[in-house]
């Protein structure tokens, strides 16, 4: 593989979108980058712009508004990407599955790579799902 | 000077929420603010007509997952109320224990956040390591670090015993040693006194008109605190509500690191005060009538308002949230700052967008 599709695995740069979530999930999705958890000692860093992104990590329901806004930010990300949706709201809606507005999980509006239980789900599980879906990133990237 | 109209969010590195500010400048100056709002609206209040009036106990400790206990203690507080529950003192001591252990790490989370919006990363670092010390109090005595998930209408699910009791001691003693190491970073420090103080001035008079509530109200000099009116276990806990009077970035942050340094107070306050073994009173009948129940949360003053006819679905369920309160002040803070300046003023009301709509 070239250099910079051996990078890409081996130091994925994520961004975070909160989707409608509770909040939960992004304080354990923020609680990954500091000291006790402390991601950044695998290569992943956390930026703000999803067009230096390789991997989208959402949290939350989708409504009718942000569902605009997360295909928005998908779509500007480079290919190949990987999603991951996070939480039981991000993967099914959750316990708002049947409110008023919300449309259901992240995979209603874009193509979601892994899934991650729990609600909320927790850092260690969150970092579990990035490995995982490196693994599918690493089949897309052999191929190509 | 031609005006220019900068996007703020609803995707942006500094706030982890979605919220979008149309920030109007001149220059480097910003002169409106036009906040837009509905990207976190679920519309739960309506699941109460789809969920009984015990299963809402989940729905509102999600409105906000950082203050989940304490939406659920208000909640609960208020159907126990209506039914006209007595809840057991050690059930009552229990809450107040795990209200205060929310406030301690939801504040030690916005002081990081905070930290982190000027630039200053060690200390937003150093907060959270902190922080992971009452999230591991929350997994070990509950079984989850966000949404603890222990009130039940009439009591708490949970209890502690000795040993519990002594290790939360013990690692309240290593906390308060280990904050105490960063107070002069906090409120001496220059580079922290340069972007803050004299930043976003909310005077007393205009946060008591445009109705500021919690950290907000009490960094302009106003001590209002939801706590004087003694619920939960608050009725013998020995309390004051803190107040700084300058009403800026400053004074906000100062008030929220003395509260957290006044909760491992009140919490070792309230397991002095455990007794007794009765963690929940027998519930009979649904919950009829109308009923007001307020709370301090993290960012101020929370109220429900319970309405329910006999039925196990309530009729209506309307909850105020300190953080809308605060989306007005903000708006009348923001006119007249550096556009460098505006993360941190953000920041400062302790935005938590999903409590904001729900």
């Amino acid at each position: 593989m070239s250099f910079l599709k051996t990078s890409q695995i081996k130091s994925p740069w994520l961004m975070h979108f909160d989707c409608g979530s509770c909040n939960g999930c992004d304080i354990e999705t923020l609680a990954c980058l500091t000291p006790v958890y402390d991601v950044e000692r695998f290569g992943i860093i956390n930026v703000g712009n999803p067009r230096h992104a390789d991997v989208l990590v959402v949290t939350g329901t989708v409504n009718p508004r942000n569902a605009e806004i997360l295909k928005n930010i998908y779509s500007q990300m480079p290919d190949p990407k990987l999603v991951i949706a996070v939480g039981a709201c991000g993967c099914s809606g959750g316990v708002f599955r049947e409110a008023p507005n919300v449309l259901g999980g992240v995979d209603k509006v874009i193509p979601v790579d892994v899934y991650v239980p729990g609600c909320p789900a927790k850092p260690e599980a969150i970092m579990d799902a990035v490995v995982t879906g490196l693994g599918k990133l690493k089949g897309i990237l052999e191929a190509s | 000077m031609a005006r220019t109209v900068i996007p703020f969010g609803p995707q942006h590195p500094v706030l982890p929420e979605p919220i979008h500010l149309s920030l109007v400048v001149e220059d480097e100056k910003v002169v409106e603010a036009l906040p837009t709002l509905g990207y976190v609206h679920r519309g739960l209040e309506l699941l109460a007509c789809k969920r009984d009036y015990n299963q809402m106990i989940q729905i509102v400790e999600r409105v906000c997952g950082i203050c989940s206990m304490i939406h659920s203690l208000c909640y609960c507080q208020g159907i126990e109320e209506m039914m006209g529950l007595e809840v057991p003192r050690r059930a009552r001591m229990l809450r107040t224990v795990w209200s205060e252990l929310h406030r301690m790490h939801s504040h030690l989370l916005w002081l990081g956040l905070f930290a982190d919006s000027f630039g200053f990363e060690a200390l937003f670092m150093q907060l959270w390591k902190i922080r992971e010390r009452i999230m591991d109090l929350n997994e070990a005595t509950t079984g989850n670090r966000v949404i603890v998930s222990v009130n039940v209408v009439g009591g708490v699910r949970a209890d502690l015993d000795e040993g519990q009791i002594r290790w939360i001691k013990d690692t309240l003693v290593e906390v308060e040693a280990d904050l105490k190491k960063l107070q002069s970073t906090i409120m001496n420090d220059s580079t922290v006194c340069r972007r803050t103080k004299g930043i976003g001035v909310l005077t007393k008079q205009a946060a008591y008109e445009l109705g500021a509530a919690g950290p907000m109200l009490r960094g302009s000099g106003v001590a209002q605190d939801m706590r004087q009116l003694k619920y939960a276990g608050f009725d013998e806990i020995a309390f004051e509500p803190i107040s700084e009077p300058d009403g800026d970035c400053w004074a906000r942050s100062t008030v929220r690191w003395r509260e957290t340094l006044q909760s491992i107070d009140l919490v070792r306050q309230a397991l002095d005060r455990l007794d007794g073994t009765d963690l929940t009173v027998k519930v009979k009948g649904k919950p009829e009538g109308e009923v007001i129940t307020r709370v301090e949360q993290p960012r101020g003053e929370c109220l429900y308002y319970i309405k329910g006819n006999g039925d196990k679905f309530l009729e209506r369920v309307r909850i105020r949230t300190p953080t809308f309160a605060n989306i007005p002040p903000l708006a009348a803070i923001l006119p007249g700052l550096d556009f460098a300046d505006v993360p941190v003023v953000v920041l400062s009301i302790d935005p938590c967008i999903s409590c904001t709509e729900r």
